[in-house]
């Protein structure tokens, strides 16, 4: 439920769901942001929803603060928990030229490689939000040992493709950017493509990831 | 190529094919993009006499060198720019809230933004563009929108698919007012500074930085104390949020924002004075102002009210 909506500036509702993410707080997050969509409020432009966030930006012409605030806190959310996760299995290489920062969390997590691979690659991750860049999905949970904190400086250039940690979350890069989260490898997969304008990400809010360790041979070969 | 085009001599620095942007797309991350100064944008249209979402060039600082063969056309230039018309020999130079006709083989020349950062030119016709997510609006860090998501470069050539026939000469009287004090609204993690830091970020003098794009405008000055943490769990943006990063510095989102950003937010500029944020160039100094929502509201009114007036006296 949301805890609280105050005013982002004149022109967005900030609506708080409390300070812990986690999945059960994220989902209704999700619920919320699917049915106001599906509401197609007059003036409502953007929705986006985050760990434990929803912001609602608004055109200040048609609507404004108050107003709004007032349908969002009579809006009915349903009880099922009917969110529809699709499974994603995403191809990952982590040949040295990929795993840009595999030796900086050695030394910070005092983990040895292989073993930061075999628990990354086990783990069945919750795609949370996405956004930043286009396409780009934040997932959760990594385990405890493996959080680290981003780059000191964010890199000016993190390369298409390219898969990052930041404390409890992995993301993936769907083109090149900036950006400072631990780099560890590098997918061949198209996570964001803008020439569909219809469905553009391949992972959206609720679905969920593995990801699958490839070699470098097949990594190159992907797209044959 | 069609009979009606325009060929870019010299590209200008930040040229882009613009209209009002696109929503809905925020919780995908594409950001709304479109005209950074609204109203100029929409006053450009109407002396051309376009209806409102029409694309238009938006240009910083030095604009476009363009060479236009076929039919005539009325183009007309918006902001405070210099720019000249080549006819044949004749040199003439241009003003800006006015109509001017091209005619086959003349040239526009629009040399540079003063004291401003965007301008606008629109024709009395359509540039055949296609559009992404229904609009033209270029993004260029993400490819998207015309051009294939890439500024205009020098020899593209730009056809026109029609012409409307109104030759009428339109001008307006306006001039662009400087703005002295930004209005904020205190932002979501107001609390994350202390009261020092509060104090001076309504008191000192901000410098706009040249790390400032259509993305984000980066501000120097006193360094802002954060006495509770400088990240927070990553959220949703709108633009005109003031974040403030690690160093203490601020930076404030603008049209091709990223949508979800993990700084603490200190404000968020009134959307009244978002338009004349946005034309201060780097090296600027500014001050901000802290005004209730209730304040901001009517002011955004009153901002309407006179953009639309100044519609109205375009005939």
């Amino acid at each position: 439920m949301i805890k609280n909506i105050s005013n982002l500036g004149d022109a967005a509702l900030y609506c708080d769901f409390g300070k812990e993410v986690n999945r059960e707080t994220n989902t209704q997050v999700i619920k919320y942001f699917k049915t106001i969509k599906k509401k197609s409020i007059l003036g409502v432009n953007n929705i986006t929803p985050s760990y434990n966030k929803l912001i609602i930006s608004f055109d200040l012409k048609k609507i404004n603060f108050n107003k709004l605030k007032k349908i969002i806190d009579n809006i009915e959310i349903t009880k099922s928990n009917n969110i529809q996760n699709k499974k994603f299995e995403i191809p990952v290489c982590c040949e040295k030229e990929f795993s840009l920062d595999i030796k900086r969390l050695e030394e910070i997590l005092k983990i040895k490689r292989e073993k930061i691979y075999e628990n990354f690659f086990e783990k069945e991750f919750f795609c949370y939000m996405t956004g930043f860049i286009a396409g780009m999905p934040f997932l959760g949970d990594l385990e405890e040992n493996l959080r680290a904190k981003r780059l000191d400086t964010p890199r000016v250039k993190v390369p298409k493709g390219a898969i990052g940690l930041t404390e409890q979350f992995a993301n993936i890069y769907t083109f090149e950017s900036p950006g400072g989260w631990n780099i560890i490898g590098n997918t061949p997969l198209n996570i964001f493509d803008n020439s569909k304008e219809k469905e553009p990400n391949l992972i959206n809010p609720g679905d969920l990831v593995i990801f699958k360790r490839i070699t470098k041979e097949k990594y190159q070969n992907y797209h044959e | 190529m069609n009979k009606n085009y325009f060929e870019i001599i010299r590209a200008g620095i930040n040229s882009t094919f613009q209209d009002l942007g696109r929503n809905h797309l925020y919780h995908i991350g594409i950001p709304f993009s479109g005209a950074m100064d609204n109203r100029n944008y929409l006053l450009a249209n109407k002396l051309t006499g376009n209806n409102h979402n029409h694309p238009v060039i938006e240009f910083a600082y030095q604009g476009p060198h363009l060479k236009y063969y076929g039919s005539p056309i009325n183009i007309a230039i918006t902001g405070d720019v210099s720019f000249k018309i080549k006819k044949g020999d004749n040199l003439i130079d241009g003003k800006c809230y006015q109509s001017f006709i091209l005619e086959n083989n003349d040239e526009l020349d629009i040399i540079s933004t003063n004291k401003s950062v965007y301008g606008y030119l629109s024709i009395s016709g359509t540039f055949d563009l296609k559009f992404q997510w229904s609009s033209c609006s270029t993004n260029t860090k993400a490819n998207i929108g015309s051009n294939g998501g890439k500024k205009i470069g020098i020899g593209q050539k730009f056809s026109i698919k029609q012409i409307n026939n109104d030759f009428s000469k339109k001008r307006l009287v306006y001039i662009n007012s400087k703005i002295e004090k930004i209005r904020v609204l205190r932002g979501t993690n107001f609390n994350y500074f202390s009261d020092e830091a509060k104090k001076m970020f309504f008191e000192k003098e901000f410098t706009v930085s040249k790390l400032s794009d259509r993305m984000g405008m980066r501000l120097e000055g006193p360094k802002i104390e954060n006495i509770i943490d400088t990240n927070i769990k990553s959220e949703g943006l709108v633009k005109g949020v003031i974040q403030i990063t690690s160093d203490g510095n601020p930076i404030i989102m603008l049209s091709d924002h990223g949508t979800i950003g993990g700084y603490p937010k200190i404000g968020v500029i009134i959307s009244a004075d978002y338009d004349k944020l946005v034309q201060l160039p780097p090296g600027s100094r500014i001050r901000f102002q802290q005004v209730e929502l209730s304040d901001a509201e009517n002011l955004f009114k009153l901002y309407e009210m006179e953009t639309q007036n100044l519609i109205y006296q375009i005939k």
